[in-house]
């Protein structure tokens, strides 16, 4: 990435969210920082980038915006201002500007990541405007071709802009749902980093940075919020073992074989210290139990000292907040590790089967637990259901060899 | 702006209903909509007739062909209506969900064109 590439990327989401209020619509604004841009990139390899890139693109911008809805016919003429805007860029306006920055932000998220729009329509939008991601960036990062993730985002600003989604921060009563919407986002540009299922290394983990940056954005602006610290301490927890969970080629290392001294203790470290600042606000929520259930992860010297009986308590209290299917396995699992095999084999026969059809994560819980029972023959059925569904050629080859493991006793 | 509030909900679910439960509906439904009187949000809002007793009129090919019932068989079928006019989607949207219909089947909640 070039370094005036990543200056844009850095300013777009405030300059924008600031444009936003003075134009008073996203495409509009999104338009105006576009074509500031390509300005840019014309004047700063000559002039040099300025003092503050960031007031400089939202007056170009602007005046550019005015320019083009002022006279149809200046569309096609070069802007009449744009040296006198330059000049005046580092003084004029900034001080006007720059006030409200986090407001304006706050309101941009809070649009972006509005109930009205689909899951990843809200992360699209996210992405593109706080983030600064292009378009083609966003595609690749959902598997999806360029076009598509284009119309979505068109459609997206043109329900905003028809429906009357509001640019405001939600009302008080409001609030707890509509941050809900916003951390989900935020988590969901995470995973799609982190579930990173092949290739593509470098923009995966530009993912989990720039959720980590709103996450930490996001804290800063709303530091009373202990859902939104737990977050940022879930986020930076999960990061800390990014560079263990990999090997040499690529393939994702399991937790327990993970080696543990390759993992980030600036950010356990830290996503730590933001936890327990957050229990401290007695208002527990979902990501402050997950965070904390990554913290006792990420305690454990070794594997085998991970403390499951801890685990499998606050799985008990998740399930109350998100009533998923992973979450159910996983606590499942987590009593079958704290308690013992027979115990985890009772938990998951209580669960959905049919739930789980899509992935090898049941049969491949079960096939373990089976094995500590000592269970051969049933043991091998469940890993060959497992394998079945399988698509992580890391698991895969851990399935195998525990398949071999059960079927040199027991053929079957 | 003005939004149209959609109410689709299983006439399958009325019809089962105890008298005394489709009077208290109508009830909440009364309430309903002199809260939004109140509110100086209403401009208009009917209930419809079951959706056996719709004609849907196609023109092809300039003759018009008539059909016994709704334009798609669908599970909810569209009930009744509110025209309002609120300040943002987010108030359409708390208005749908007060719908007491909300409960039983589906609101949608569309903006209105403003044309010319």
């Amino acid at each position: 990435m070039s370094s005036l590439t990543a200056v844009f990327k850095r300013e777009a989401g405030p300059v924008i969210a600031r444009l936003v209020r003075v134009l008073g619509s996203l495409q509009a604004a999104e338009d105006a920082f576009s074509d500031a841009c390509v300005k840019a990139l014309e004047r700063w390899p000559v002039s040099g980038v300025p003092a503050q890139p960031g007031a400089w693109l939202a007056t170009v911008a602007k005046n550019r915006a005015f320019d083009v809805s002022g006279s149809a016919g200046s569309v096609l003429s070069e802007p009449l201002d744009a040296a006198s805007g330059l000049a005046a860029a580092d003084e004029v306006d900034l001080d006007r500007l720059d006030s409200g920055v986090d407001d304006d932000q706050l309101r941009l998220i809070f649009t972006c990541c509005h109930p009205a729009l689909s899951a990843q329509t809200q992360v699209a939008l996210t992405l593109r405007t706080l983030g600064g991601l292009s378009t083609s960036e966003i595609a690749r990062a959902f598997h999806e071709p360029e076009a598509t993730t284009a119309q979505r985002l068109v459609r997206a600003r043109s329900k905003i802009r028809i429906a009357g989604i509001p640019y405001e921060v939600p009302t008080r009563e409001a609030l707890p749902s509509r941050l809900d919407s916003v951390l989900t986002t935020i988590y969901l540009v995470f995973n799609e980093g982190y579930s990173a299922a092949e290739g593509e290394q470098l923009l995966r983990d530009d993912l989990c940075r720039e959720a980590i940056r709103l996450a930490s954005w996001l804290r800063a602006t709303m530091p009373d919020q202990p859902e939104v610290s737990g977050l940022l301490a879930l986020l930076l927890l999960q990061h800390s073992r990014s560079e263990a969970r990999v090997d040499a080629t690529g393939d994702l290392i399991l937790l327990e074989d993970q080696d543990r001294s390759r993992w980030n203790r600036e950010e356990i470290a830290q996503g730590t210290r933001l936890l327990e600042e957050a229990l401290r606000l007695k208002e527990p929520g979902p990501y402050q139990v997950q965070a904390a259930i990554a913290a006792l992860h990420t305690e454990a010297q070794r594997a085998e000292h991970t403390d499951w009986r801890q685990i499998a308590l606050l799985y008990d209290g998740l399930v109350g907040w998100v009533d998923t299917p992973t979450v159910a396995l996983n606590r499942a699992v987590a009593i079958g590790m704290a308690f013992g095999a027979r115990e985890g084999l009772e938990a998951l026969g209580r669960l959905d089967v049919a739930q789980f059809e899509l992935t090898h994560f049941f049969d491949a819980a079960r096939a373990d637990f089976l094995r500590r029972a000592g269970e051969r023959s049933d043991a091998a059925k469940a890993y060959r259901a497992a394998l079945s569904r399988v698509r992580n050629a890391a698991e895969r080859r851990y399935l195998e060899r525990r398949l071999g493991e059960v079927e040199a006793v027991a053929p079957g | 702006m003005r939004y149209l509030i959609l109410i689709n909900d299983p006439e399958s679910a009325w019809a089962k209903m105890a008298k005394s439960d489709t009077d208290a509906m109508m009830g909440q439904y009364f309430k309903y909509t002199e809260e939004m009187r109140a509110a100086k949000v209403l401009l208009a809002g009917e209930a419809l007739q079951p959706v056996h007793t719709a004609t849907t009129v196609r023109v092809r090919n300039g003759k018009t062909v008539n059909t016994d019932g709704p334009f798609a068989e669908t599970k909810e079928q569209l009930g009744g209506f509110y025209l309002i006019d609120v300040p943002n989607l987010d108030e359409a949207l708390k208005w749908a969900a007060k719908c007491p219909s909300a409960t039983l089947g589906s609101i949608e909640v569309r903006p209105v064109r403003s044309l010319g």
